[in-house]
């Protein structure tokens, strides 16, 4: 064997390490930061009403969420929302919603949803669906709940929102409802006037910076 | 005050709300004190609801209207009439 063939043969080994290398780096699992500098994520709620639905939205979302796009089964991560953010259009409405005989904002400040299991997970392109199992957090009670939720992948996009930033993107949407009774607001009051069920929608987007 | 003034005042009551509530939009639904303003993330393409101040009055504010304006023109009936010296 001559020099230059071992020179080549080492050559080639390098190059097929760094390959592995960046190919582990590339399928790495990422955490997004779902604090969102543009304030569009939001959580909106809906309960059913006779004259009109009562509905409104939070936008003091945060947490972190980890997503591996080559095992998204193995997603973990938390979603809070602020519930001092919480806002309805009638400002008599929204101090009863934040006061202690509704939401009692100021004793139980956050609403937390953590994913602990994802189940009937199915990819397609940058977009995954999943079944998503953990305890849903709200008024200080905890239930375990599984909540059909889209994960959307949006690779290199970050600079598009946040200019010179480069990373990921990921959106998570998810619709899922709640019962009034199963977390202490109001139980069995007033439910001829407002429904029982709270319907709810996340839309959120959380970034990975490279 | 008289009778009258206090009815006048009354019908002056109901027809100012009903003519601010037609004329504010006509909303069937609860007064308002913020609408929604929708906002749309061009990447992401999440829309959010931003709140902006500005007051719709809804049927709450005809039926305060109408509630006023009734103890006005009930309130009327309190007064006695005027009696005529012969």
């Amino acid at each position: 064997m001559t020099n230059h063939t071992i020179h080549m043969k080492t050559k080639v080994h390098f190059l097929l390490a760094l390959a592995c290398l960046s190919s582990a780096a590339l399928a790495a699992p990422e955490t997004f930061d779902f604090k969102d500098p543009k304030g569009v994520n939001n959580a909106v709620f809906k309960l059913d009403a006779p004259l009109e639905a009562i509905n409104g939205n939070a936008t003091g979302i945060s947490g972190t969420i980890t997503f591996d796009p080559a095992d998204p089964a193995a997603t973990k991560g938390k979603i809070v929302v602020a519930s001092p953010s919480l806002h309805v259009s009638n400002s008599m409405m929204q101090q009863h919603l934040l006061s202690d005989k509704c939401m009692d904002a100021a004793k139980f400040p956050e609403i937390v949803f953590e994913a602990k299991e994802l189940k009937n997970v199915k990819t397609n392109g940058d977009t995954t669906t999943a079944d998503v199992t953990g305890p849903f957090t709200l008024k200080g009670i905890s239930k375990e709940m599984t909540v059909p939720v889209k994960f959307t992948y949006l690779k290199d996009k970050l600079d598009q929102r946040v200019p010179n930033q480069k990373g990921d993107l990921l959106v998570i949407r998810a619709n899922f409802s709640i019962k009034r009774r199963d977390f202490g607001i109001m139980p069995g009051q007033m439910e001829e006037k407002v429904s029982d069920t709270i319907e709810l929608t996340l839309s959120i987007a959380g970034a990975s910076p490279q | 005050m008289s009778k009258k003034v206090l009815r006048m005042v009354a019908a002056i009551l109901i027809l100012a709300a009903a003519g601010m509530w037609l004329a504010m939009g006509a909303n069937r639904g609860w007064t308002k004190t913020s609408v929604p303003v929708q906002r749309t993330d061009e990447v992401t393409g999440i829309t959010v609801e931003d709140y902006q101040k500005r007051f719709v009055p809804g049927v709450d504010f005809l039926g305060a209207a109408l509630l006023g304006s009734g103890i006005l023109a009930g309130a009327s009936f309190l007064f006695r009439k005027q009696q005529t010296q012969s």
